[in-house]
């Protein structure tokens, strides 16, 4: 039961009467590394904002680390789908990451906290970077600075939504990386509809398109996720050295 | 320049050009970066209610104008969330409203509204003393509250969804935000006008912009290039013997124009 981070039970959610999500039921366990993969539309960045309690479903219960979400996200590192932002902006790499050690009305930012970005900021690459205005980035340095500030409260929960989007293909192992060494300290759930890379690399794999289809290890994952997409489809898995592709089926 | 100055009312005057020009920098800048420039211009209208309720009861309109702004710009802030109005649509009956509501209180009001013409399009040249006082105090009161809230104020401007996230009330504080956009509409009024507010609240910020992206520094620019430009709008209206509110519009017009392309072309 301590070991419960996320419990959600029931779940629906509606929006302008179109069912987004319906019955979700699921937990989410300390440390676990859950990849919640699914097709475009199929609720999982809906599911990662009601983990935020940023939308409220519209029934069933959800409970982070025990509390109610909201109370629960001075415990939670988030890395948004899209940020989108003015590229103009007068906010430089550095404050732009402070903001995810915001802790409260009247508490100003400490030197803890100055330290705690700048190794954020090493630990994505990024420190060289810190005076540049946030604008004058590349797509992917822009997105490196978003992990950094979804990391930097070192959170005990850090929610992913499609953290590979923008990144060049040769950041994306180095990302891996990362993200194994948080692992040990934290729960990770990472949203994605890229379904081959991350299935080397996570513990569970949850396939969700309105409903939740399966939760599990990557290779229990494997034959609902044709059920998910509704075409044969390739992964990755533990334990397996080569990839396996399966034969599409010919009719 | 010096006679210019020798003048109880143009010391005036550019005192309250100073004045107007802290509040601009401050809560321009906000303004231009958190792109809230037309639900500025809505409240500054709907400001409008409040100058002829001033009339209507016969105190000084800028102490009506206060309360009537800060209320059009909850509303706003509360409107556009709570119901399903899209956010220009609240702006636009707002920014209506609240004017025909300020004609409607001077039609009703007794007699002549004699100075009404100042309220709309700004009177530099004939502010008292006494409302250099209340634009010192909304003045002090939208410093020390961007004092306290700056980290909030940046972080919703930025990204008020993670905001949310990282625990700030980004709602209660946005409000709070237009709540500082209000005031300073009210500091505004005496020198622009209602009508030209929206220009002082933008064109500051909007210039020194360019130049820099520490937010601090931002507001400090633009400040200064409110005041500079202020002051050279009055010195010329008092030179051509033009309006002085629409002169110093005129002025930062051409201003954000010289600067756009001078950054461009270096």
């Amino acid at each position: 039961m301590n070991n419960e981070v996320v419990r959600l039970k029931d779940v629906f959610l509606n929006l302008n009467r179109i069912p987004i999500l319906e019955g979700i039921s699921f937990s989410i366990e300390k440390n676990d590394f859950l990849a919640v993969i699914g097709p475009n539309g199929g609720g999982k960045s809906t599911l990662l904002k009601i983990i935020l309690g940023l939308i409220r479903p519209d029934s069933g219960e959800v409970k982070v680390f025990g509390r109610k979400p909201e109370e629960a996200r001075n415990l939670i590192g988030y890395l948004p789908q899209h940020s989108f932002f003015d590229l103009n902006f007068p906010v430089d790499v550095f404050d732009a990451v402070l903001m995810g050690r915001y802790n409260g009305i009247f508490k100003n930012y400490s030197n803890k906290d100055n330290e705690a970005v700048e190794n954020a900021l090493e630990r994505v690459g990024m420190l060289k970077f810190r005076h540049r205005q946030m604008g004058k980035l590349s797509g992917g340095q822009m997105q490196r600075v978003f992990i950094a500030r979804a990391i930097v409260r070192n959170p005990k929960l850090l929610l992913l939504d499609e953290p590979m989007a923008s990144i060049d293909p040769e950041m994306q192992s180095s990302f891996y990386e990362l993200l194994s060494k948080l692992k040990e300290k934290m729960t990770i759930v990472l949203v994605t509809h890229d379904v081959g890379v991350v299935s080397a690399h996570v513990d569970k794999i949850a396939c969700l398109n309105r409903k939740l289809f399966c939760h599990g290890p990557p290779e229990v994952a494997a034959g609902i996720l044709e059920d998910v997409y509704k075409c044969p489809v390739e992964l990755i898995a533990h334990g397996i050295p080569h990839r396996v592709l399966k034969e599409h089926d010919k009719k | 320049m010096i006679e210019f100055l020798q003048y109880q009312f143009m010391q005036n005057a550019i005192i309250a050009a100073i004045l107007v020009s802290i509040a601009c920098g401050i809560v321009g800048t906000y303004v231009v970066i958190k792109r809230i420039v037309f639900i500025s211009g809505g409240i500054s209208h709907a400001a409008f209610g409040g100058i002829g309720l001033g009339y209507l009861v016969g105190i000084n309109p800028i102490i009506t104008a206060i309360p009537f702004s800060l209320l059009s710009a909850v509303g706003i802030g509360a409107i556009s969330k709570k119901i399903k109005v899209s956010e220009d649509t609240a702006i636009g009956i707002l920014w209506s409203v609240g004017m025909a509501l300020g004609i409607i209180f001077i039609n009703l009001s007794p007699g002549y509204a004699p100075d009404l013409f100042s309220y709309l399009f700004g009177s530099i040249l004939t502010v008292p003393a006494s409302d250099l006082v209340i634009m010192l105090i909304l003045d002090l009161i939208i410093i020390i509250t961007v004092f306290l809230f700056n980290r909030e104020f940046l972080a919703i401007s930025f990204d008020e969804e993670f905001s949310e996230v990282v625990g700030i009330p980004a709602e209660s504080l946005y409000i709070l935000l237009l709540c500082l956009v209000a005031l300073s509409v009210v500091v505004l009024i005496k020198v622009v006008g209602v009508i030209l507010v929206i220009a002082l609240l933008t064109i500051p910020a909007a210039i020194s912009k360019q130049f820099t992206h520490k937010i601090k520094k931002l507001m400090i620019l633009s400040i200064l290039t409110g005041i500079l430009l202020t002051v050279f709008g009055l010195w010329l209206s008092y030179l051509f013997d033009l309006a002085s509110g629409a002169t110093i519009v005129l002025v930062l017009g051409g201003a954000f124009i010289i600067s756009s392309l001078l950054k461009n072309s270096s």
